[in-house]
């Protein structure tokens, strides 16, 4: 222990390791904010939410309407206005509210402008007339649910009975797709923040000067940092997924080791992206302009948070070529498609050989002092 | 045997001619102070001997070896403490000598006694984020002294502190110094640390040297202290006072 302990590679990794856990508000952001993330988006889109829509009535109601409202609305008041409450229980979609409200025209284009209200109903002869923005795909819902209902209000207090099989499977939900996006998300930000920030830091408060004006190893100084960081990832995935396991039940359906192998191919990646953007300056407001620069058309087009499929078809073929889409969809495709080695071998490789070469680029430009 | 030897050095920053074709020669056991206004190029001539700049012209030798060369070699004889380091902040000063001392392969006796020997035993687990300016400088030279360097440089150590702690730090130097075994290079403002600490000493403006030599030899009747000295010199006082507060 005693030779252990003078030794520079041990002193670099334990000071580094020191340091960063005496920081609270890297624990904050590492470790619990990914968690709250993905609990609070979790619960918000994966419980079956009872849909509510607004609908505003600019005449009286319309003939067809109001008989309907007056056998299966209640009528509220509600800050001295009265509502129509019609619920309609479904116990596999989800339950249904519409709320049915009396305004003038210009007070309801006001509320559909601010997403107050979905559709306006006017009077056609004693038809119900719609009003809606049809690319406005909650609107549009709102029309399908009302006018079926309308046809045959009677289904409103059964389950329907059309064969609709939910699919609530493991790995279909969006929580399944949230925490292996949030694990690779949180590998991008914490080495950028981590490793270039700390660089950037360092180099700012002449330390990394006063340390190799002595017989220090460069290369253990840089390694490790970057061992701190990727063990600090893993502890913090980890933990993010031990929370997404007991709250979520969430499953790794594929190959362990290979998710390891994927996981340290993120981690190369990234540290070498971090090197090259922190290899030159000292000012960390540049470096802070760098890091975003690189993290947030990541953290927008990879398909953290909402799948990239819904961008226009020819950027899809650049978004795949970002090293957080291959991690994230990498991780994805272990937890819930159940991939194993073939299947990552090229985003692994891929992801190794690009941060070696920005390592190797960056170390190239590497201002010690 | 000269333990530094700087020939004909230019350096230049864009437009900022920093030193101008400075030679010196310090001999083992010297103790020299570089005394020179702000933006004289004190601490771009002490980079340059740390082996932390290379000279844009010129040559300069430790111990009769180049940096280029002997990189490894003169890192392990040489302390130095630089003119603004921040030592980690979530370290304590125990961790952050420990860190150092491993650079040099040292063990945890000597952490200890650069401890004591700078007076910083009763702040030894205190972070450095924590420290006061006199301590922090207690730091570095704690840092600096580490490895018994053969050749210290000391880039203003005493810029900043009140008359007590400089006078602290002054008797640690002087200790080091009936040792015998060190050369200090140190870099000031300060015409009395000059006359106290040191044999030699050096007056630079504008990244030349004005003039060298033993204090007795520098003054005269016309120039009966540094001060006086120096405004003959170039016409201008060192602005030692108010420069001092800086
Ligand atoms: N990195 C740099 N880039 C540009 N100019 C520089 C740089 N470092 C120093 N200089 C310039 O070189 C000149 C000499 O600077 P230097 O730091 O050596 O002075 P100094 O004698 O140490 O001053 P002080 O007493 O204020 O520490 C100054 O004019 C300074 O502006
Ligand atoms: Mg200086």
């Amino acid at each position: 222990m005693k030779t252990l302990k003078n030794k520079q590679l041990y002193q670099l990794t334990l000071t580094q390791f020191l340091e960063t856990i005496r920081e609270p508000e890297v624990l904050f952001w590492g470790i619990i904010f990914p968690v709250l993330i993905s609990i609070g988006l979790g619960l918000a889109f994966t419980q079956k939410s009872e849909s509510k829509f607004s609908i505003i009535l600019v005449e009286n109601p319309p003939a067809e309407l109001d008989s309907l409202l007056h056998s299966y609305a209640q009528l509220e008041a509600v800050k001295g206005k009265e509502i129509w409450s019609w619920k309609v229980k479904d116990n596999i979609l989800g339950h249904t509210e519409f709320k049915f409200e009396r305004n003038d025209w210009q007070s309801a284009i006001v509320a559909l402008k601010r997403g107050e209200a979905d559709i306006i109903i006017s009077d056609s002869v004693g038809k119900m007339q719609y009003h809606f923005d049809p690319y406005n795909s909650q609107a549009q819902l709102a029309y399908m649910k009302l006018s079926a209902l309308v046809q045959s209000p009677k289904t409103s207090n059964t389950t329907i009975v059309v064969p609709v099989a939910p699919l609530t499977l493991k790995g279909v939900r969006y929580i399944d797709f949230l925490v292996p996006g949030l694990i690779a998300f949180g590998i991008m930000s914490s080495i950028l923040w981590g490793v270039s920030y700390t660089l950037i830091e360092r180099r700012s408060q002449k330390l990394l000067r006063r340390m190799v004006a002595t017989p220090m190893k460069k290369s253990y100084f840089l390694f490790a940092l970057m061992f701190v960081r990727i063990l600090m990832n893993f502890v913090e995935a980890l933990i993010l997924f031990f929370f997404a396991w007991l709250l979520f039940d969430i499953q790794i359906q594929g190959n362990i080791g290979a998710l390891l192998v994927l996981f340290m191919a993120g981690n190369i990646a990234f540290t070498g992206i971090a090197v090259l953007v922190s290899c030159r300056t000292s000012k960390t407001e540049v470096g802070t302009g760098w890091i975003n620069a690189v993290q947030m058309p990541m953290m927008i087009l990879s398909g953290v948070f909402f799948s990239y499929h819904n961008f226009p078809e020819w950027s899809i073929r650049i978004i795949k070529l970002l090293p957080l889409t291959a991690l994230a969809d990498g991780i994805r495709s272990i937890f819930n498609e159940g991939a194993g080695w073939m299947e990552i071998m090229t985003p692994s490789v891929a992801l190794s050989v690009f941060g070696a070469l920005c390592f190797v680029i960056g170390m190239k430009f590497f201002k010690w002092y | 045997m000269l333990q530094i030897e700087v020939s004909n050095v230019h350096k230049s920053f864009k437009d900022v001619q920093a030193v101008r074709g400075l030679s010196l020669a310090i001999r083992a056991g010297e103790f020299v102070a570089l005394l020179g206004p702000n933006g004289a190029g004190k601490t771009t001539l002490v980079e340059m001997m740390e082996g932390l700049r290379k000279p844009d012209k010129g040559e300069i030798r430790i111990q009769g070896k180049t940096w280029q060369k002997h990189e490894n070699e003169l890192r392990k004889i040489i302390g130095l403490s630089l003119q603004e380091t921040r030592f980690p902040e979530k370290l304590t000063v125990r961790e952050t000598l420990r860190l150092f001392a491993s650079f040099f392969g040292l063990d945890e006796e000597r952490v200890q006694e650069v401890i004591e020997w700078t007076g910083l035993e009763s702040k030894h687990k205190s972070m450095t984020g924590t420290l006061s300016g006199g301590q922090r400088q207690r730091l570095a030279l704690a840092v600096a002294l580490l490895n018994r360097p053969q050749i210290l440089f000391l880039d203003e150590p005493t810029t900043g502190l009140d008359p007590h702690s400089r006078l602290d730090l002054w008797n640690i130097l002087k200790a080091l110094k009936d040792g015998g075994e060190t050369t200090l290079i140190l870099t000031t403002h300060y015409m009395e640390e000059a006359e106290s600490l040191c044999d030699h000493i050096i007056i630079i403006d504008e990244g030349k040297i004005l003039q060298e030599g033993r204090l007795e030899d520098l003054l005269n009747e016309k120039a009966r202290n540094l001060d006086e000295l120096f405004i003959q010199l170039t016409g201008k006082t060192l602005n030692d006072h108010s420069e001092g507060e800086k």
